[in-house]
């Protein structure tokens, strides 16, 4: 909590809409209205990585989609890549790869769908201030109905091809130490591709409806909640993006390589994490910058900055365009990750077609194994960015240590910057606070589609608070959703 | 997952999360019985893309872990309401409802089963043995209502019951002033 300070009056916004899970924000203002400092917390606290300490390494890649109702498979996929290398089984068969690649492509098209559709565009097509009563996805359906039902069905046929991959929609079990355990059955490949150029048909459309917007509002959005920063990836070893295996680079704003093609491995030479008393989440950084400014942004924005070219012809298109609005500088527009998101979303369509047309994945080879490892690391680019998963398992293959750096945690210190600077461009003098007003806060946070942790979701729980509390500490405002 | 049949039972939560896995244990529960026309579907939360599959029954039954409410379950119509709440991630019952009629012209009839749970807050599958008995209990009365497929009946029943509660609460607390 911030404290009430002389002069200063505290406003929450608790928690976030419209992201995944929880946050809350606060803005402290002093006696002129003006923002005197803002902060996003993180108040859930997870403690994961000791819920998997003792048990069997086998068993963590299905442990760990309990993470997180949202992106499981990412974790699924990231936990089974370390745990082949601790099975020594990291040179997967091609079956294996595929099917995990076809599981990976599959969760970044219903993430970055159910992203732009149904959380994002209300605020994209309705604008900002819009009335919140419309300004939201059962808005969008009423308003835009073909868009709404294109955003519904993208996201259906990724879960789609996430169940036809990993088995099952909770606890899938698909990717195991060393492989896969099914193929794809040529009954379901076929009926994937019998809808395949419609899928890419409309991730057009999203494509085009993110760049339109983002060029169209150019002259707003270039400022709104954006800072110059690092970039971190997964990269192949050719420099292509790869959302499912390489090495990693760093970039700075301007271009420039901190690191590049290095083994995840290594992970811990190059990254430290920084606490700090009012946030349960970390704040990474590179070692070798330093924590006031080694910090960097992941996701989809990261990602088609750091590349080098993306390797399915309409989304290389798509990148060119996309870095020719900052003449071929890495764009470091927060509300450029749309355009980015929607990059990636077409990138995974195309990858989905190719991976479809490939008969590997009827291929009957689907385990590995080799030299035993005690210790191994596991990344992925998960749809909000890069996920570490690091494990040590002991002779009995009981896990020893676990820990995770998940992506949303990469972007904490990203976040609380565009939070803070929104606040100060948006808010600061303004007589009232308007709900609107508040929105432009929460704008700027869901452009990294945070993933702030996936909690129990019963019946009763998760009200929506704001409070506005004055430098007594007294509370003027306050605003409450069941 | 739509098998054909006239009504969907939907069970949801994270069963990874103590009694928050009370609304898919319901599902796995129901789906054993294979009653005939009944498909069962069970996830971590409702998503949009939900709606299709909803669209496609005449009723529907959500099944949840509820925090609080009457012990063992309630049982309600659910009214389709356009407008979200705090999140949009996971939808609750009354937007999935509302996104069904939108944008798939949905006639579909909703009903929510809240199984009573009581600890959420800490990692683990198992369920509490109070849990556990309050499934058994809402397993039983869905099987019965499913079979006979009195929906109507079955809501009516449990708000007569609610309201019952509610009377014999206040004569308490009369009694106690």
């Amino acid at each position: 909590m911030v404290e009430a300070t002389d002069n200063l009056k505290r406003l929450v916004i608790e928690p976030v809409t419209r992201v995944e899970g929880h946050g809350k924000v606060s803005i402290l203002l002093d006696e002129n209205n003006n923002v005197s400092r803002a902060r996003l917390h993180i108040v859930e606290f997870r403690g994961f990585e000791r819920f998997v300490q003792g048990r069997p390494y086998w068993e963590v890649p299905v442990l760990v989609q309990r993470l997180c109702g949202i992106c499981p498979v990412s974790h699924h996929l990231a936990a089974a890549k370390a745990m082949d290398r601790i099975v020594g089984g990291e040179k997967l068969t091609p079956t294996a790869e595929k099917m995990r690649r076809l599981m990976h492509y599959g969760q970044m098209l219903q993430s970055h769908a159910l992203h732009f559709f149904h959380l994002c565009s209300p605020d994209l097509l309705f604008g900002f201030d819009a009335d919140p009563a419309i300004r939201n996805v059962i808005g969008v359906a009423k308003k835009f109905p073909d868009l709404a039902v294109q955003g519904v069905m993208l996201r259906k046929y990724g879960q789609e091809i996430i169940l036809a991959t990993a088995g099952k929609k909770i606890h899938g079990t698909g990717a195991i130490p060393g492989g896969i355990n099914k193929n794809l059955p040529i009954k379901q490949r076929d009926a994937f591709l019998a809808d395949i150029e419609q899928m890419l048909e409309w991730a057009r459309g999203a494509l085009k409806i993110a760049r339109d917007y983002t060029v169209e509002h150019l002259d707003d959005v270039a400022e709104f909640g954006s800072f110059p920063s690092n970039h971190l990836t997964l990269i192949r070893d050719d420099g292509a993006m790869d959302l499912y295996d390489g090495n990693l680079r760093a970039i700075d704003a301007d271009g420039k390589k901190i690191f590049d093609q290095v083994d995840c491995q290594d992970y811990t030479d190059h990254f430290a994490e920084q606490v700090k008393s009012w946030s349960y989440m970390k704040f990474p950084f590179i070692r070798s910058i330093g924590p006031e400014d080694g910090w960097y942004r992941v996701g989809p924005l990261a990602r088609v900055n750091a590349c080098d070219f993306i390797d399915t012809p309409e989304a290389e298109a798509a990148r060119k365009e996309f870095l020719a609005v900052t003449d071929g500088k890495p764009n470091n527009i927060t509300m450029a990750y749309h355009w980015a998101r929607m990059i990636e979303l077409l990138h995974s369509v195309e990858k989905i077609r190719d991976l479809l047309g490939d008969a590997d994945l009827q291929g009957t080879d689907l385990v590995t194994t080799g030299e035993r490892r005690g210790e191994a690391v596991g990344v992925v680019e998960a749809p909000r960015g890069t996920l570490f998963h690091h494990y040590r398992v002991n002779d009995d293959d009981q896990v020893t240590m676990a820990n995770l750096i998940v992506s949303t945690t990469h972007n904490n210190e990203p976040m609380n910057r565009a939070v803070q600077k929104v606040a100060a461009d948006c808010l600061s003098g303004k007589p009232e606070i308007t709900e609107g007003l508040l929105n432009h806060v929460e704008v700027a946070i869901r452009a990294y589609d945070p993933c702030l942790s996936c909690a129990t979701h019963a019946l009763g729980k998760m009200p929506l608070t704001v409070e506005l509390i004055d430098c007594e500490g007294n509370m003027v405002d306050r605003k409450h959703t069941a | 997952m739509s098998e054909g049949g006239d009504v969907l039972v939907f069970g949801y939560g994270n069963p990874g999360r103590l009694d928050d896995g009370l609304g898919t244990a319901l599902a796995d529960a129901i789906g054993e019985l294979c009653i005939p026309g009944v498909d069962v579907d069970a996830d971590y939360q409702l998503t949009v893309e939900d709606a299709a599959e909803v669209a496609k029954h005449r009723v529907v039954v959500f099944a949840d872990a509820a925090v609080d409410g009457p012990e063992p379950f309630s049982f309600e119509p659910v009214e389709p309401k356009g407008e979200l709440g705090f999140t949009s991630h996971g939808l609750d019952a009354a937007a999935v409802m509302a996104f069904a009629i939108e944008l798939f012209a949905a006639e579909t009839k909703g009903y929510m089963l809240g199984i009573r749970g009581y600890e959420f807050n800490e990692f683990g599958e198992a369920l509490s043995a109070a849990a556990r008995e309050n499934l058994a209990a809402a397993a039983a009365f869905l099987e019965t209502v499913l079979r006979n497929r009195s929906f109507d009946d079955a809501a009516a029943d449990a708000a007569a019951r609610a309201a019952r509660r509610d009377d014999e609460g206040q004569s308490c607390k009369t009694e106690n002033t």
